[in-house]
């Protein structure tokens, strides 16, 4: 089995505030907005090398959507920058109006999404938002794994013509893809090999489900772990494909169940190859302070639980 | 100098065609497409500089934004008749397959438009945005937007305020259509707004009235005076004092004709107030 091992840890978002700079020396169209919160979305790069190019709209999210898509108007590339909870359901009428069912080709980047960040709690923390985006017509959603993953992303969303939602968070995790592996819209990224379970992951969960993944091989379980950083559009023959050898799967996210990846991937099994399917996700419920591997453990979302999932949907099948 | 009989001809022409299109489909808002003609009218004929044809980024043209999206029918009556679709098309406001939906939209890739818009209280941000990237390619032209006054209860509105006095956003002319009239009554009866004028001052932008609001000649003299405070450091704000349902005495004053269709008899007798002029479509 291969396995995935890393030196370093950093939080994503520093890989969207990395990925931004060079976007900034790369691509003079790109500018960015940011409703008071630049040090938390690690934009402080791109504004000191182009102060002319980055709007500070204060505390006032709505507005920022609506200069976002304004600022298309006249061949600007605009990335906006606050949490994700307030990057979603705050605005999701000015997205769904001024942006998506406009065709503006905004990027919306989300930190702070799902529990992981902490103490601050429930009024702060998302488990909604993937739902809330991807339900949107002609809206791609994205949440990478790592620090490399979210740099990669950052950079290819701008050449990409259309309104983008990317997600990724605060805490630091392992670093394991590659820093020179160019980041491909919607195409899933298979981590490892296996026979006897599929396991598709996105954001965090990813390097949870490579950590399942040894302590199955550990038990004599082949778990197949694949890297769904594109939850929409989502890669349909990469699930079908891999369900295809193994018969059963298992979906994780940092995520209510309702809405996220999981429904996506059972759609797509119910349509094409029913399979049973385990999720690790949220089960309908709001966060609370802790911190975030309190937080995961109490919630489900580690490898433990990913763990559980394989068992459990391996004798259903 | 505009010739005003041709302008004022033009506009009855499109109260023809608001009433019209409205009639045809049984839905739609007359009143409030009524009130702004003359506005519309000298906009795309004598205060914007336009390019011809059409292209989504407007660089090097002035832009129009249209924030309260229901009077649809006075945008897009008014846009066809200036070129930038069939007027023929007019046939196919609100029907099943056409690029004249209930409310503006870019979605079915109609020319002249450039932003969806019918939920509330979003078009001043977008206005900004197309402002502010008109500084950043150099562009001197100018950003237009015209919302209604009851609009002004949506607080995306104020956020939108604060940022453009703020940040300088001084190639920026919004207007307000001041009709005091929305859907459930008078401004005044549903949530009174005090003295718009002190409210934008306050903010820190530049305000302008028009008084007569539906008179051509005052309009152009008023938006003359706006284009003039503009380039100052200050958004411009021009409260445009109109009559909801103008031109067609039985749906002036009254918020009654706001999303209201006139039946046969009153399309003749509105229509009979406005003889024909640049031909119906």
């Amino acid at each position: 089995m291969k396995t995935y091992t890393y030196t370093e840890k950093k939080d994503t978002r520093s890989g969207f505030g990395a990925g931004l700079a060079e976007l900034g020396r790369t691509n003079p169209n790109v500018v960015a907005l940011c409703a008071d919160l630049i040090g938390s979305l690690k934009m402080n790069e791109f504004i000191d090398e182009n102060p002319e190019r980055f709007f500070q709209i204060g505390i006032a999210e709505a507005n920022m959507m609506g200069i976002a898509a304004g600022l298309t108007i006249g061949g600007k590339i605009p990335f906006t920058g606050t949490f994700a909870n307030f990057s979603t359901g705050r605005v999701y009428d000015q997205i769904r109006q001024s942006i998506a069912y406009s065709g503006k080709n905004v990027k919306i980047c989300a930190s702070h999404a799902g529990l992981t960040l902490g103490e601050d709690g429930a009024t702060h923390q998302i488990l909604e938002d993937i739902g809330l985006m991807k339900m949107l017509p002609g809206m791609v959603v994205i949440n990478p794994c790592d620090y490399n993953q979210t740099k990669a992303a950052t950079i290819a969303i701008a050449d990409y013509e259309g309104p983008v939602y990317l997600r990724f968070g605060r805490p630091s995790v392992p670093i394991f893809t590659p820093a020179d592996q160019k980041f491909e819209i919607g195409k899933a990224i298979q981590l490892t090999e296996g026979t006897d379970v599929t396991i598709v992951a996105t954001g965090h969960l990813v390097w949870e489900a490579l950590e399942a993944s040894k302590v199955l091989n550990e038990a004599g379980i082949s778990a197949e772990v694949i890297n769904i950083h594109t939850i929409k559009p989502l890669d349909d023959k990469a699930i079908l494909d891999s369900v295809e050898k193994t018969g059963c799967i298992v979906t994780a996210e940092e995520h209510n169940h309702l809405g996220g990846l999981g429904e996506s991937v059972a759609r797509v099994l119910a349509q094409h190859k029913p399979t049973p399917q385990e999720f690790v996700a949220t089960n309908d419920t709001f966060g609370e302070s802790g911190t975030p591997a309190q937080l995961m453990e109490k919630y489900g979302l580690n490898a433990n639980a990913i763990v559980k999932a394989v068992n459990k949907v391996i004798n259903r099948k | 100098m505009p010739n005003i009989k041709e302008l004022n001809d033009f506009t009855t022409q499109v109260r023809r065609d608001i009433i019209r299109m409205v009639h045809k489909v049984n839905s739609g808002h007359p009143g409030g497409s009524l009130g702004c003609a003359e506005f519309f009218v000298s906009l795309y004929q004598d205060i914007l500089d336009t390019k011809d044809g059409f292209d989504m980024d407007g660089i090097g043209e002035d832009l129009f934004f249209l924030s309260n999206g229901h009077i649809s029918p006075v945008y897009y009556s008014v846009l066809a008749r200036s070129g930038y679709f069939p007027v023929e098309e007019l046939n196919t406001f609100r029907l099943l397959n056409t690029r004249l939906q209930g409310h503006p939209t870019t979605h079915e890739g109609l020319p002249g438009v450039r932003i969806a818009s019918g939920s509330l209280g979003q078009g001043m941000s977008v206005a900004i945005g197309a402002a502010q990237a008109k500084k950043l390619n150099n562009d001197d032209h100018l950003v237009y937007s015209l919302h209604g006054d009851g609009e002004l209860q949506e607080g995306q509105n104020w956020e939108a305020i604060m940022y453009a006095s703020a940040k300088k956003v001084d190639n920026l002319i919004s207007t307000i259509d001041l009709n005091q009239q929305q859907i459930d009554g008078s401004t005044d009866d549903v949530l009174p707004m005090g003295s718009l004028r002190a409210k934008f001052e306050a903010f820190g932008w530049l305000v302008i009235d028009i008084e007569k609001g539906n008179d051509i000649e005052a309009i152009l003299k008023g938006m003359a005076e706006a284009k003039s405070l503009t380039g100052n450091g200050k958004p411009v704000c021009v409260l445009l004092h109109t009559i909801m349902g103008n031109g067609i005495d039985f749906m002036m004053h009254t918020h009654a004709w706001h999303g209201k269709a006139p039946n046969d008899e009153q399309l003749a007798t509105g229509l009979a107030q406005n003889p024909e002029t640049l031909g119906d479509y």
